[in-house]
């Protein structure tokens, strides 16, 4: 089964063949940037409807139903609409800036998914540091939604950006901390070496991805909660909070800008889903050796629309939270709770050397999980204002 | 050579980005081009397979710096300070010599470097990273532990000068909930 | 536990998500207009003509008495009687309106006209779906277009219209048999008339 595996592949070396040697690097290029836009461009059609599906089934009703088959068209009936609508630029506002704010958003996620491993030999640039260039590329966006604040001219947009870049900023920090572990285990800043890190099964069963390990599914928890505040998604989007402050920075864009905004939030929620798959879900590898015939470009695919279920499910679930009880959440929990889980990954390498006695691998398991457990309840706890120690009354007995 | 393309416009855009920087009027498009200029650096520098350099300095210039830039006139409400009306100040013939000088002190230590005088290997590109990794945590351990010590006492500086102004203010918030006897620790 | 708020609110909405297919009483969606409520027995929108029987010109009850015309608030009734009469469901004649109009932008569904109405003619209806796409005229309904069957009225206000033709089957009953009284009556000795035709009412 390894043709199916290596179907694109192929697919793109027989079209690069088909043009002269000294076009042939432009051709494979452009072909890969085709081939990434179009497939996360119905990534983000279908992305829209089925979150308004699911949304809806988890609220008890259905979603939008009446363009197409089930519903399926109405991102379809969406981009109509957004690309008729008139595109009004506030007369003081700054032209230029706000002219440039969605380009600047939307082009370096774009960068983002080219160092993406999204099967076996499916890289489309592999960069030696390309971790750590998928977080340069990300953090560039955040200048983007200053931008965009900045550009209406008013006070609720300026607010609104000055809060969601305070909170993207606040989130790198556990999102990166929550990455190095993986890097130190691994060895290596390139992806592909990380993906391969995780190849392999102990024990004939269970594979080697990181999130089965305590530091990795602690270092998994902590990447998502700071991937849905990177991505201005609920229970995180108070700087977008339609109910709150109007549309914060986006307040002054309509039409095809605003439409723009919308696609690079989705597609940072895709790349960054895409790298949660890479560096904790073992990437394009298979969870069981029978299960190895599929191909591995389809499990990354699983793996990945899993991980946004997930995201819609909570999205339906939480309420938004507050700014203070973000970046407390942030700065007084996650990032503890990261240099821990450096810890806690450390002691699991060191101990993984020194194989003693059997029984080791559930010693190893307690360790690490204390290291991370206990800490974690207690900032858990003092971030509620409830007290580390149980509740003493004065009065009562 | 399309190298030599890709270095003269990214060298353009840096050096665009930083006229543009010192001299447009509304301060917040300056920080925006020096923003533009960081980007044209790490263009350069990528552009010289200096990996981990070039993308440390989109993290750190562009995502961190910038950003910083913006605060700081946001917070202290320089955008509304209106720019001298001169784009050129009187002092421009000192101000010439000195950056003259300046430019003359980078130059040539740079030129005259043995650094230089070793044509690379053009082609074997080394795992950086490692190099760089071992580098840092062998060689040179003692200027990273006194970076982060200057970090850290900065840090802790700008806290003390917050809290300062909060204390001033008055406490409202951040006394923990274990000397609040009597108040219901939920409540905040 | 630290996250329980989270683990059982999530499971609370796969619990909604994966009910949603399986038991339909969860989704309580009306898809109009292709699903419709019905509407409540008491729900009122524009006032109608009830009609008995088949033929909406002989059987109308209305006998052009102006009683809803002058009770109406916003005056949106128009009646002209006609000069001719015609028999009711007793047998009595009684007059009829030439012109019955209404004017169902101007009226608002206060029911007055229904309350106040002595012979049980002008009732209110339930349809909504009233509006028009001419400027003019479509919204002053006329005699014609405002005159529907009992049966009708018996489908949208079952209990208010089963009491009122139980009470009509009363009252015609009552007057049949006074007819037949009467009529069997002056076969008796003439003697007695005088008497007999002051104790008629």
């Amino acid at each position: 089964m390894s043709n199916l595996d290596q179907v694109f592949v192929t697919l793109l070396h027989w079209v690069v063949g088909l043009v002269p040697a000294s076009l042939q690097p432009w051709v494979s290029t452009l072909v890969i940037i085709l081939a990434i836009m179009t497939v996360f461009g119905t990534c983000f059609a279908l992305t829209t409807i089925l979150e308004r599906k699911i949304l809806g089934r988890m609220q008890n009703r259905y979603g939008p139903n009446r363009v197409g088959p089930c519903g399926l068209f109405q991102p379809v009936a969406d981009g109509i609409k957004m690309l008729t609508k008139e595109d009004i630029v506030p007369f003081s506002s700054d032209q230029v800036v706000h002219f440039l704010a969605p380009l600047v958003l939307t082009i370096p996620i774009w960068l983002a998914f080219a160092v993406i491993p999204f099967g076996r030999n499916m890289t489309a640039i592999d960069l030696n540091a390309g971790l750590l260039f998928f977080f340069a590329i990300g953090s560039a966006s955040e200048l983007a939604v200053f931008m965009a604040g900045w550009a209406g001219q008013n006070k609720y947009s300026l607010l609104g950006a000055m809060r969601a870049v305070a909170q993207m900023i606040s989130y790198e920090v556990p999102l990166v901390l929550a990455a190095v572990p993986v890097v130190m285990l691994a060895g290596s800043l390139s992806l592909n070496d990380i993906v391969q890190a995780q190849s392999g099964y102990i024990a004939g069963g269970l594979p080697r991805w990181n999130v089965l390990t305590p530091w990795g599914l602690a270092a998994f928890i902590m990447f998502l909660i700071a991937a849905t505040a990177e991505s201005n998604r609920s229970p995180f989007d108070l700087p977008e909070g339609e109910s709150e402050i109007i549309a914060g920075y986006l307040t002054e864009y309509s039409g095809f800008k605003y439409a723009l905004f919308f696609l690079g939030e989705y597609m940072g929620l895709f790349a960054i889903t895409s790298l949660a798959v890479t560096l904790f879900l073992g990437g394009w590898h298979a969870p069981l050796p029978v299960l190895e015939w599929l191909p591995s470009w389809f499990w990354f695919g699983l793996k990945f629309s899993a991980l946004i279920f997930g995201f819609i499910w909570i999205r339906a679930t939480l309420p938004r939270l507050r700014l203070d009880q973000m970046l407390s959440l942030a700065w007084k929990f996650l990032v503890p709770l990261a240099l821990l889980n450096l810890l806690a990954a450390a002691v699991w390498h060191w101990s993984g050397q020194c194989r003693l006695f059997p029984g080791s691998m559930a010693v190893r398991w307690l360790v690490c999980a204390a290291i991370l457990v206990f800490p974690g309840i207690r900032l858990g706890r003092s971030l509620n204002g409830l007290s580390a120690t149980p509740r003493q009354y004065r009065y009562a007995k | 050579m399309p190298s030599d393309i890709t270095f003269y416009l990214l060298a353009a855009l840096t050096l665009a980005g930083a006229v543009a920087a010192m001299s447009l009027r509304n301060i917040v498009h300056c920080v925006l081009c020096a923003a533009g200029a960081f980007a044209g650096l790490a263009g350069i520098y990528l552009q010289l397979n200096a990996e981990f350099v070039g993308v440390a300095q989109l993290l750190v210039y562009v995502g961190a710096v910038a950003i910083l830039l913006v605060f700081t006139i946001l917070l202290t409400h320089g955008a509304d300070v209106k720019l001298g009306s001169a784009l050129i100040s009187s002092g421009w013939k000192t101000g010439l010599a000195i950056s003259a000088l300046v430019l003359v002190c980078l130059v040539v230590p740079v030129l005259t470097s043995p650094g230089l005088r070793h044509e690379a290997a053009s082609g074997v590109v080394a795992p950086m990273m490692q190099k760089i990794g071992e580098q840092l945590m062998g060689q040179c351990v003692l200027p990273l532990e006194t970076t982060g010590l200057l970090l850290t006492a900065a840090l802790l500086g700008a806290v003390v000068i917050a809290m300062n102004d909060k204390t001033a203010a008055g406490p409202k918030t951040g006394v923990p909930p274990n000397h609040e006897a009597g108040k219901e620790p939920g409540l905040r | 536990m630290l996250g329980s708020g989270i683990i059982r609110g999530m499971i609370e909405t796969g619990r909604n998500f994966v009910g949603s297919y399986f038991v339909k009483d969860r989704l309580t969606t009306v898809q109009y207009p292709e699903e419709k409520l019905a509407p409540q027995e008491n729900a009122r929108t524009i006032p109608f003509l009830v009609y008995d029987g088949d033929d909406a010109a002989a059987g109308l009850r209305c006998t052009a008495c102006t009683i809803c015309e002058q009770e109406c608030p916003p005056k949106c009734i128009y009646i002209i009687k006609d000069k001719a009469k015609k028999p009711d469901f007793v047998g009595k004649m009684q007059l009829f309106p030439a012109v019955f109009d209404i004017d169902i932008s101007v009226c608002m569904s206060c029911g007055i006209c229904a309350e106040v109405c002595p012979f049980e003619s002008i009732k209110m209806d339930q349809v909504f779906t009233l509006s028009s796409d001419t400027r003019f005229g479509s919204l002053l309904l006329h005699k014609e277009q405002l005159a529907k069957s009992n049966d009708y009225f018996r489908k949208i206000h079952p209990t208010d219209a089963t009491a009122i033709d139980a009470e009509r089957a009363e009252t015609k009953s009552k007057a049949e048999a006074k007819a037949r009284a009467a009529a069997a009556a002056p076969a008796a000795p003439a003697v007695p008339a005088a008497p007999t035709k002051a104790v008629t009412p």
